[in-house]
């Protein structure tokens, strides 16, 4: 579904990554775990195309993708819910949510996902008239998700969701991306900083380190591996 | 202080009715702002633009001045968006310093358009349904229908371009597009596209107030500075990118300009030969600059503003 060839980016000149490829299957959920400044935001972002890629190819459902702009690869079904949400904190939850549907021309379609989203996040539904900006970051967090399924996304990546929330948010926002693996509807590309959380969710994952991949394999297999655990599980 | 009474009723009125045009004006300039964070000098000879084509069309067309306000409209929102694809479009990749120099070169550059074509020259219309007649409101207090229905359609016209951000679906993108730019496009929202959207729905505003404008005030390539000005000033007072703000902050500043008429009434009334220097009618314009100072001391993000 998402190959990323051996791709190379680089901020002023210096390369921030090098030579990294992922791929991500259908109906599959990949974790790409790994600490601060790894570069796993720098990968969503050239995938997405809001960063130049110098070097390497992006294909999507067969297509190459790393010329296209950003707002053309939405178009394609693939969807960033970015680190630090980036909400539109004036407006209401309910004109995010409308805003995540904004490429869907189907108003039957866009009521439909409103609905589901309501349905997934039922406190979203409670609030759809509050400014987004002065809900607490778990609700937020849920905004954006649901703001990133308004347009029934085919590939859903979501960039380091866990971070900054209460531990009682942590799991619902875990707990989201299993109903949404149940439902078998979005494939789901995780970024996360919580290594053991996403590598329990994932079935495949990454582990970046300092724009290289350092290790990659079944999800189960690399929670049980030496090195992961040393490096991010403190064990 | 029958005078005084009078005076304060005249400037309360004038006020509202030239508060109700400088918002207008300054309409364009904080959507414009609001959505990519540049300052357009020549905002005001986008007003001229639109000044001269009434002035141009009316009697061209045979229509009353008012019927070509759409006219007005249109042409200063594809002179919007000729800037934009012309010349802002490639500003915005160059430092701030640049973005400045570029707009205020268009300033330029359209004023003496202005004046190779049309001469210096100040021009009014002359002929029209409402040149000429007035309005008695009350003793001593009469209204050139002019302004009256100046400000009643530069309310109506702020009233479409709310209409349009707040309450529609690419509206509410422009909207997303100013608050934050890379964010909208991962909502897939063309932030190119909202611009040039924002250029001419900014232009065709400004277009729209200068149709209005030119029914009582003379046209002549340089009409525009003072415009824009009292348009940064307004823009400033009720928050840069704030279409809310704009409206109030023109009725503010309107008020603003006719407070000094007041004053002067109010030191005849007393009716003190040694006070006649204090007299301040001469400095309405610079009131309105003192006060754009105090904001920017005061309160940078203005009444209504999330940006500084």
């Amino acid at each position: 579904m998402l190959e990323v060839k051996g791709i190379t980016v680089r901020y002023s000149g210096l390369p921030v990554m090098r030579d990294l490829s992922i791929k991500v299957a259908q109906n599959q959920t990949v974790g790409v775990v790994g600490a601060n400044g790894a570069g796993k935001t720098t990968l969503l972002k050239a995938i997405m195309g809001a960063v130049k890629v110098a070097a390497g190819e992006v294909h999507f459902n067969g297509r190459r993708i790393d010329r296209l702009r950003t707002e053309e690869i939405v178009r394609l079904g693939l969807i960033y819910v970015p680190e630090g949400r980036r909400l539109f904190g004036p407006l209401s939850v309910e004109e995010n949510l409308l805003l995540g549907a904004y490429t869907v021309g189907d108003e039957a379609a866009k009521q439909r996902n409103l609905e589901h989203v309501y349905e997934l996040f039922p406190r979203l539904a409670e609030r759809k008239k509050q400014a987004v900006g002065s809900m607490s970051g778990g609700e937020q967090q849920m905004a954006a998700i649901g703001r990133g399924l308004m347009s029934s996304p085919k590939l859903l990546m979501l960039d380091e969701p866990s971070l900054g929330l209460a531990p009682l948010m942590v799991s619902e926002v875990f707990e989201t991306v299993r109903r949404l693996q149940a439902e078998g509807e979005t494939t789901v590309l995780l970024v996360e900083q919580n290594v053991l959380e996403a590598l329990e969710l994932s079935d495949w994952a990454y582990v970046l380190q300092t724009g290289r991949i350092r290790d990659e394999g079944p999800a189960k297999d690399l929670l049980a591996s030496d090195g992961v655990r040393r490096a991010f599980l403190g064990l | 202080m029958e005078e005084l009474g009078i005076q304060i009723l005249k400037s309360a009125v004038s006020g509202l009715i030239m508060g109700l045009v400088f918002a207008l004006v300054a309409l364009g300039l904080t959507v414009i702002f609001g959505v990519m964070d540049i300052v357009n000098f020549a905002h005001g000879e986008f007003l001229m633009v639109g000044m001269y084509t009434t002035l141009l069309t009316s009697p061209l067309l045979g229509v009353d001045p008012v019927l070509t306000l759409p006219l007005a409209g249109l042409v200063g929102a594809v002179l919007g968006v000729m800037c934009y694809f012309g010349l802002i479009r490639f500003l915005l990749r160059g430092p701030m310093i640049a973005q400045l120099f570029g707009t205020f070169g268009l300033m330029i550059f359209l004023r003496n358009l202005a004046l190779l074509f049309m001469g210096s020259e100040p021009r009014i219309v002359h002929e029209g349904w409402l040149v000429g007649k007035s309005i008695l409101v009350g003793p001593g207090v009469v209204l050139e229908s002019t302004k009256v229905a100046a400000a009643a359609l530069s309310l109506i016209s702020f009233a479409v371009v709310w209409w349009f951000i707040n309450r529609t679906r690419v509206g509410k993108a422009i909207t997303a597009t100013s608050l934050d730019a890379e964010g909208a496009r991962y909502m897939g929202i063309s932030t190119e596209y909202m611009n040039a959207l924002a250029w001419a729905v900014g232009g065709a505003s400004v277009g729209v107030a200068g149709g209005l404008l030119v029914n009582f005030w003379p046209v002549e390539p340089g009409v525009g500075l003072l415009f824009t000005m009292i348009a940064f000033a307004t823009v400033a007072l009720g928050g840069f990118g704030s279409v809310r703000g704009a409206l109030v902050a023109g009725i503010l500043i309107g008020f603003i300009v006719n407070l000094p008429p007041v004053w002067d009434a109010i030191l005849r009334s007393i009716d003190a030969a040694g006070l006649r220097g204090l007299e301040i009618h001469s400095f309405k314009y610079t009131m309105v600059y003192a006060v754009y100072f105090l904001i920017m001391v005061l309160r940078p993000q203005g009444l209504f503003g999330w940006k500084q």
